[in-house]
């Protein structure tokens, strides 16, 4: 066996390796990729002028007072939409789960169990470099639209301690994003075909994400049991940091409750991986 | 031989790709009916938002009529377009463009039958008509609704049914049109990714009142949408004719009613030639 030091290099330079990898296969199509995300924006003009003919025609019922719907005013959910656009940067994991259920049924997923490679651990560093590229193309689009709609909003910048928290809860949500979604991949194991539970998972985490609209409009029942969910870390949880809609004293508690979410998915994660290999049976060659 | 007797039946053919795709569908039962699931989970989510945004509000837009009950109705007729799209047109718009990557294009123009018509309905997709029938339910309990309120009960005369039922059709050969020059567009541009997030985005538009854009710097998206790409029209004319969010109606309604009826007929009309013009564009792929 090889002394610790040098098996501590030998890991960090093939991880290294695989990241540079991942990072140079996803700038190939650049071009396209910094359209794509521009033309993704394209949604939120509905939403604008949706949301402007709801709060206009409260407003004429003779509304006097700053009208707010959820807590929200009409600047703020169109700040809230971008937010979650930015939200969905981290947290989306396109063909993660599917790409998965892809490589156990086709007898690919026999290569990590003879070679020295942890699966989750390649997937991971090849999603944050896939992430990292994306973000070297998308922040050009991302600024020009953020910086176009400026004005919605209204509060300016928040402080820095709301900027850190705000950070935090990208970064966790990225990581949620990734872990929940590989365990829905690890389901591959004991159902073949799994597109079909993906979209389901798809539609259920676009609303209760928050993606669709503020989950602080949902009727209070409905509202309390979807904030026991994970899912409004994936979008809702870190917009609404950065618009000061979580009060600032219940936001550390808030983040504590999103690491522990973090730690469930990682554990989930990793028990449905050993227990999926253990009933694997990989045939031919 | 005289050369019509060669003709082929469109009408048979057609049951036969449809017939090909059901036994396709049926072969795959849970699948099938998982999709049907998640389709009319889409439209339960869809339903539950407007809920939720009517409880704050009683109208979409100040004094334009679209009521909660009006609104609804309007959404059941995105619902029945988008169905038929879907169903229809989607898969093989799809299909058209793997097609021309593949070089697969070639068999299909030497078949004896018109290409465009055999390029835009070889497949059905059966499952999303579930949406259809979600769209029946949405419209049922709307109209219901509107017939037994306390103020102004309103009933539509069986004359704008027909109108109605008219001008969705007409709506449904603009989304069709569009759906088939975009798909064109491939023979030059080869990758056709970015291409369907493009439908998806433009036809966004057409899910709302469209009397919502006409304002500061939406004046040229209803504008474009309108007269040059006529989207906005796909939805709004039909459920305009039969919601009557405004009553009396606005003169200008009539001659956006009379412009979808000309809009719908234009876009086939350049839809097709611009489908021919691909075609002459077309230099297969390897063989």
């Amino acid at each position: 066996m090889l002394p610790a030091p040098i098996r501590l290099q030998w890991k960090l330079s093939s991880w290294m390796m695989i990241f540079r990898t991942a990072l140079e296969e996803r700038l190939v199509y650049r071009g396209d990729f910094a359209l794509g995300t521009l033309m993704r924006f394209l949604p939120i003009i509905t939403q604008i002028f949706l949301w402007f003919a709801v709060f206009d025609a409260i407003k004429s019922n003779g509304n006097t007072t700053e009208t707010t719907i959820g807590g929200f005013r009409f600047q703020e959910i169109v700040a809230y939409y971008l937010l979650t656009m930015l939200g969905r940067a981290f947290s989306s994991m396109p063909g993660l789960a599917s790409g998965i259920a892809k490589q156990i049924r086709e007898g690919e997923i026999k290569r990590y169990l003879i070679q020295p490679i942890d699966l989750i651990g390649f997937l991971l560093l090849n999603r944050i470099a896939h992430k990292f590229a994306y973000y070297v193309i998308a922040t050009g689009p991302f600024a020009l639209v953020f910086f176009l709609c400026r004005n919605y909003f209204i509060n300016g910048w928040p402080d820095a301690w709301t900027l850190v928290a705000f950070t935090a809860s990208l970064l966790m949500g990225f990581l949620i994003g990734f872990f929940l979604e590989a365990t829905i991949g690890m389901i591959g194991f004991w159902f073949l075909e799994v597109s079909s539970l993906l979209f389901v998972y798809m539609l259920f985490s676009f609303f209760l994400s928050g993606h669709m609209f503020p989950l602080s409009l949902l009727p209070d029942q409905v509202e309390t049991f979807v904030n026991f969910l994970p899912f409004k870390y994936l979008a809702y949880f870190p917009a609404a940091i950065f618009l000061g809609k979580i009060p600032r004293e219940d936001i550390p508690m808030e983040l504590a409750m999103e690491a522990c979410w973090l730690v469930f998915f990682i554990v989930l994660c990793r028990l449905a991986y050993s227990r999926g290999v253990n009933r694997y049976s990989g045939f031919g060659g | 031989m005289k050369s019509q007797d060669v003709e082929p039946n469109y009408g048979k053919v057609f049951g036969t790709f449809a017939k090909n795709s059901l036994i396709r569908d049926m072969t795959f039962r849970t699948n099938f009916i998982l999709q049907c699931i998640s389709s009319v989970g889409w439209t339960l989510m869809n339903v539950g938002f407007y809920l939720i945004l009517f409880q704050y509000t009683d109208t979409i837009g100040a004094e334009s009529g679209w009521d909660r009950d009006r609104f609804f109705l309007f959404l059941a007729t995105t619902w029945f377009v988008n169905s038929v799209v879907q169903s229809f047109f989607m898969p093989n718009a799809e299909e058209f463009s793997e097609l021309i990557r593949t070089g697969g294009l070639d068999f299909a123009m030497l078949k004896p039958i018109d290409t465009q018509f055999l390029v835009s309905f070889r497949k059905v997709d059966w499952s999303s008509l579930s949406n259809f029938a979600a769209g029946i339910v949405i419209a049922a309990i709307s109209l219901w609704n509107l017939a037994h309120r306390e103020i102004n009960p309103f009933v539509p005369s069986i004359y704008e049914v027909f109108l109605y039922a008219l001008f969705v059709g007409l709506g449904i050969i603009i989304m069709y049109s569009l759906m088939i020059c975009l798909s064109a567009t491939s023979v030059w541009l080869g990758r056709n990714q970015t291409l369907y997030n493009f439908w998806f985005y433009i036809t966004n538009f057409s899910r709302y009142p469209m009397e919502m854009y006409d304002r500061g710097w939406g004046k040229p998206l209803y504008g474009l949408f309108t007269f040059v790409i006529p989207v906005l029209l796909v939805v709004n004319v039909p459920a305009r004719i039969l919601a009557k969010p405004i009553s009396p109606r606005n003169p200008d309604e009539l001659l956006m009613i009379g412009w979808a009826f000309v809009a719908a007929f234009a876009s086939v009309i350049f839809s097709r030639w611009f489908f021919y013009r691909a075609l002459a564009s077309y230099r297969s792929a390897s063989s």
